[in-house]
């Protein structure tokens, strides 16, 4: 790895990561992102811009919140000194509210007066429809068919919100199809509406821009963690999906070359099974959803079904920053099983009281394996990106039990 | 010169507008494609568009999406499609084909062998809808080399600046998006089509083709008033669900549909000649 990288040059003008990113979507759409660019690198430098979006985060979002010290899990594993970012404790119980905050500030800035967004496990959904209730927008959020069984609570919070969900049949009814159908939308009412992506996925701007308004997660823990123990954590360790709450996490500490990050994908059945959601560890670069980044495919470019029991993992790309990130060896990624995910989820709730997302479950089961490898005097930092409420029909089902 | 350029040059001469039908390779079954494009090309078409089946079709509408999943599930795959092109060219070695597709499948096959195989099939363009002409460089040089011509999009929103840019990169024809949206969405707009038409004139001397939104004989006429060449996709595209298990109906209805155009275009060049004159 080159000692010198510059990592504020990322991405270039383009919204190019090395080989990765860029921009591939239909001519109508081009005029639009270019618009959002502008916008964005606008506001971004603007004071007043960002005053607004900081007492958003505080008054409305709830930050800063806790960098709490895992002492008891962190005893029982007999290792490194565990600290979990509470992002769970945000309003709407996810990190995903960071960037929705900060986009639909946008769209209010730039007219618009309808929001439509892409959701998996619903999370974002409920984040982008709570924004969007706050500032009096329409809202209409996709979300794959067999997503809106496994996620029916979420999509309840959704319409309570006043958003308009949409069940999207085509393809194989999961986040990649969403995706879709948010593009197709956004190409056909492109003059009134702002497209709020919830990951750090898409065309340019978008990886930049949710990347920008997540890492107020890794600028707090920075903060947090020196203030708690006076020196930078050794590891950091998020789950990665589209990989929001990871990049929001691990950017702000690129250029700290101690800090090492690890990402850890849904292994789902197994990676050797072919039913896993781990593009990083068993894909290959292409094009999908306006980006190049490792995705999921066959032999013939097609994108294939992928499996997760967290519907918030269940995507075959992955943000071109962490394709990237894993090319020049900055970051390493991993995959955990479902099993290995639920066990994860038990432990954290029997230990330290807090019900992790089934997300974040990856996250906790990496570390179940990774602390007891470590010493006692060194530290890990995990991203809690989410609460586990919406997942306990899920973990019900799946273990025989009838709520 | 192209195979392309001398069908726009004939249809010129002739004083007609080319009508260039998409259809989905492989919908409903991969056996049926060839004898479609011939059946189409006996039908009126002066070139046939061969959409590439792909997994996550964004910029198509549901029945283009539709027709995609069903050469999905008969496996067709991109290098079937260039086999296709390469039966095709057995018969007819003077009707332009193009593919219309996106780039991931291109791009796993490998550029440099696409240029290759689809050189040696007999294939004239290649429009992906998802490859913008900032991203194109490396596409565009190996294609160039293999005599194929790469095929982009102009759409309503695009602005003056990138029109300009758009139009030096393209070879063949430039592609109008008449609407903004998917395909096979609501229908066009004739009367503010030839302002816009002449606003694209200004920056290239490439024949304009106009698609997205053209569905009858009506459409396809008003269009050809203005435009060099009329792409119609939905309209026939839809007729195989009209045909359900039986591919020689839907490709004596394709065909039908296809030649009402056709004579409706003629038509209406016809009078419009003679209007003027």
């Amino acid at each position: 790895m080159s000692e010198a990288i510059d990592w504020g040059a990322f991405p270039d003008a383009r919204g190019h990561f090395g080989v990765y990113g860029g921009r591939f979507v239909s001519e109508t759409l081009m005029g639009a992102l270019d618009e959002l660019q502008d916008v964005y690198e606008r506001y971004m430098k603007d004071p007043a811009f960002l005053a607004e979006l900081d007492r958003d985060l505080r008054q409305f979002v709830g930050r800063p919140n806790p960098l709490y010290h895992a002492e008891r899990l962190s005893r029982e594993l007999g290792g490194a000194q565990i600290y979990l970012k509470r992002e769970d404790l945000n309003h709407t119980g996810a990190h995903k509210v960071n960037n929705t905050i900060g986009q639909a500030l946008l769209a209010r800035h730039l007219g618009k007066k309808r929001i439509i967004a892409e959701t998996g496990a619903g999370q974002h959904g409920v984040a982008t429809a709570t924004v969007a209730a706050r500032l009096g927008l329409e809202c209409v959020i996709y979300m794959g068919e067999e997503d809106t069984r496994r996620q029916a609570p979420n999509v309840y919070r959704m319409r309570l919100l006043g958003a308009e969900v949409v069940p999207v049949t085509s393809g194989t009814r999961t986040l990649k199809d969403a995706l879709n159908e948010a593009m197709r939308d956004w190409v056909t009412n492109v003059d009134d509406t702002f497209y709020i992506i919830g990951t750090v996925a898409g065309p340019h701007p978008y990886p930049a821009m949710v990347r920008d308004f997540q890492a107020v997660i890794g600028r707090e823990a920075r903060e947090q963690h020196v203030e708690a123990t006076g020196r930078l954590p050794d590891t950091l360790v998020a789950c990665v999906g589209g990989g929001s709450n990871a990049i929001g996490l691990f950017h702000p500490f690129l250029a700290d070359e101690s800090v090492e990050m690890v990402g850890v994908e849904a292994g789902g059945e197994g990676v050797d099974t072919g039913r896993h959601s781990a593009p990083l560890g068993a894909g290959r670069p292409g094009v999908l959803h306006g980006n190049r980044t490792y995705l999921m495919e066959d032999d013939n470019g097609q994108i294939i079904g992928t499996h997760s029991i967290s519907a918030g993992l269940d995507y075959p790309g992955v943000g071109p920053e962490h394709a990237w990130l894993k090319d020049i060896g900055r970051a390493s990624y991993v995959s955990v099983t479902d099993d290995q995910a639920l066990a994860g989820f038990h432990r954290l709730t029997r230990t330290e009281g807090i019900i992790p997302a089934l997300e974040t479950s990856h996250a906790i089961a990496h570390v179940l394996e990774l602390a007891p490898t470590m010493r006692p005097d060194q530290s890990i930092i995990v991203n809690l990106s989410g609460r586990g409420d919406k997942d306990l029909a899920t973990v019900a089902d799946r273990e025989g039990i009838t709520l | 010169m192209s195979r392309i350029q001398q069908r726009f040059e004939q249809c010129r001469g002739a004083g007609r507008a080319a009508l260039v039908p998409y259809i989905t390779a492989g919908d409903p079954e991969p056996g049926a494609t060839v004898d479609l494009m011939h059946a189409l090309v006996d039908a009126g078409a002066d070139l046939v568009e061969l959409g590439v089946p792909f997994s996550d079709p964004m910029a198509d509408g549901p029945v283009i999406q539709r027709a995609h999943e069903r050469a999905l599930q008969h496996g067709t795959g991109l290098r079937d499609v260039l086999e296709m092109v390469r039966q095709f060219r057995e018969r007819d070695a003077d009707t332009p084909v193009v593919l219309m597709g996106y780039l991931n499948p291109v791009e796993r096959m490998g550029f440099e062998a696409f240029a290759e195989a689809a050189a040696a099939a007999g294939l004239d363009g290649l429009l992906t809808v998802d490859l913008p002409p900032e991203e194109c460089d490396e596409v565009t040089g190996l294609l160039d080399r293999a005599g194929i011509d790469p095929i982009f999009l102009v759409a309503p929103t695009t602005s003056s600046e990138r029109i300009g840019h758009l139009a030096r990169a393209a070879r063949g024809f430039v592609y109008y998006v008449s609407l903004k949206g998917v395909t096979g969405s609501q229908s066009l707009d004739p009367s503010a089509l030839n302002e816009r038409l002449d606003a694209i004139r200004q920056y290239t001397d490439l024949p304009l083709g106009v698609g997205f939104g053209i569905r009858d004989a009506e459409s396809a006429a008003a269009v050809a008033r203005v435009a060099d060449a009329v792409v119609v996709g939905s309209a026939l595209v839809s007729l195989a669900e009209a045909h359900p298990g039986d591919s020689a109906g839907f490709i004596r209805a394709a065909a039908d549909k296809l030649g009402e155009m056709r004579r409706a275009m003629d038509a209406a060049r016809s009078t419009s000649a003679a209007g003027s004159v």
